[in-house]
């Protein structure tokens, strides 16, 4: 495949030596001149020196060739402007978009980018995940409004012992599995019991996250 | 009507006056508050130091409320991002962004943003002051050497 990434920072050079190393064909659009140069140095002569979100650079790609296209500078106004242009102006099939500041995740679904990157949300997951604050987001389900979500029950909540056809659950959402201790995991039914340490996995949408979180923990 | 115009440079500034004096109610956003230097002592309007292309930013600054938002910064991709955040995000009935790029202009042209393209304007405009009205009626200026 062809692939080009626009933004030659830590993501796109560390995106494009993974890449090049899977055999594919990368090029990596870079608007500064030293960085352009140290990713040439290191990955061959794959960068092209010029701003990416320009359409006279985007040609000079090839990107009207291009199987794939992700824009992933450190600026999210350009990471639009890179995914419409590709999309709109070079029919480019897939389209992958970094986000850096996650409130504008909201902005690039609304126009129709499903396949979206944000390291900071990606980060505050974890931070969740390990902390264990009740609810963590395991990931997105790609170019869908929904979430696969993972909440572990405390040994004391609202939740313990209830049925899962008595929880009061938030449209939009529906538990998928069930783990408990060395067991199978489980797909829950109308009857199955909610018990204390089990980890439920739902897929919801990111603003019924709270309110699935607090009717299986009780924590709002 | 209620105006939100992102950039506060020379026009930025100019329209939020005009649109002062006329009576509309004005709100100017800069990432720079030296900007409003730009802005003369009576202007009545709201000033408001933020990113016009965030959301939160143009929550705050009244878009949803807003008739008119104009994206009027510098930068093309930032100009692009705002209108289509206020178009599609805050529900902004009309939007206008002003886009140097021509080619880009037309991407978004075809995208349904209202946008309004300074080189080809002026293109237009030096051709006719060099070459005369008739000349570039007649679009032949590549032969002119």
């Amino acid at each position: 495949m062809y692939i080009i990434i626009v933004g030659g920072g830590k993501v796109g050079r560390g995106a494009a030596r993974d890449l090049i190393g899977m055999g594919h064909e990368v090029c990596v659009v870079e608007r500064d001149a030293n960085t352009a140069w140290s990713i040439n140095n290191e990955l061959g002569e794959v960068a092209l020196l010029g701003d990416g979100a320009e359409i006279h650079v985007q040609r000079a790609a090839g990107m009207n060739r291009a199987n794939v296209v992700v824009a992933c500078t450190g600026r999210d106004q350009a990471n639009l402007a890179v995914a419409q242009t590709a999309q709109t102006r070079f029919n480019v099939d897939k389209v992958i978009a970094r986000i850096n500041d996650p409130r504008n995740e909201r902005i690039f679904r609304t126009l129709g980018f499903g396949y979206t990157i944000s390291a900071t949300t990606a980060i505050v997951s974890a931070i969740e995940q390990e902390v264990g604050a009740g609810l963590s987001r395991l990931t997105k389900i790609r170019s869908t409004a929904f979430v696969l979500s993972e909440v572990v029950i405390p040994q004391v909540a609202p939740a313990v012992g209830c049925t899962v056809r008595d929880l009061e659950l938030p449209p939009h959402t529906v538990l998928a599995l069930i783990i408990r201790d060395d067991d199978q995991p489980e797909v829950p039914g109308p009857n199955t019991l909610i018990q204390a340490a089990d980890v439920v996995v739902a897929v919801t949408q990111p603003q019924y996250e709270a309110s699935l979180r607090e009717a299986l923990t009780g924590a709002s | 009507m209620r105006v939100v115009i992102m950039g506060c440079g020379r026009l930025g500034s100019t329209l939020a006056r005009e649109l002062d004096h006329e009576g509309h109610r004005v709100t100017v956003i800069d990432v720079d508050s030296a900007a409003f230097n730009w802005l003369e002592d009576d202007f009545r309007g709201v000033t408001m130091v933020g990113a016009g292309e965030d959301i939160d930013v143009q929550q705050a600054a009244g878009v949803p409320e807003a008739d008119i938002f104009l994206a009027l910064a510098n930068g093309d991709n930032r100009n692009a991002m705002a209108v289509q955040v206020a178009k599609h995000i805050h529900g902004a009935p009309r939007v206008v962004a002003r886009i140097y790029d021509p080619e880009r202009a037309d991407v978004y042209r075809q995208l349904g943003i209202n946008v309004v393209n300074p080189t080809t304007i002026l293109d237009e405009m030096v051709r006719a002051a060099a070459f005369g009205q008739s000349d570039v009626a007649n679009d032949d200026s590549d032969e002119v050497r």
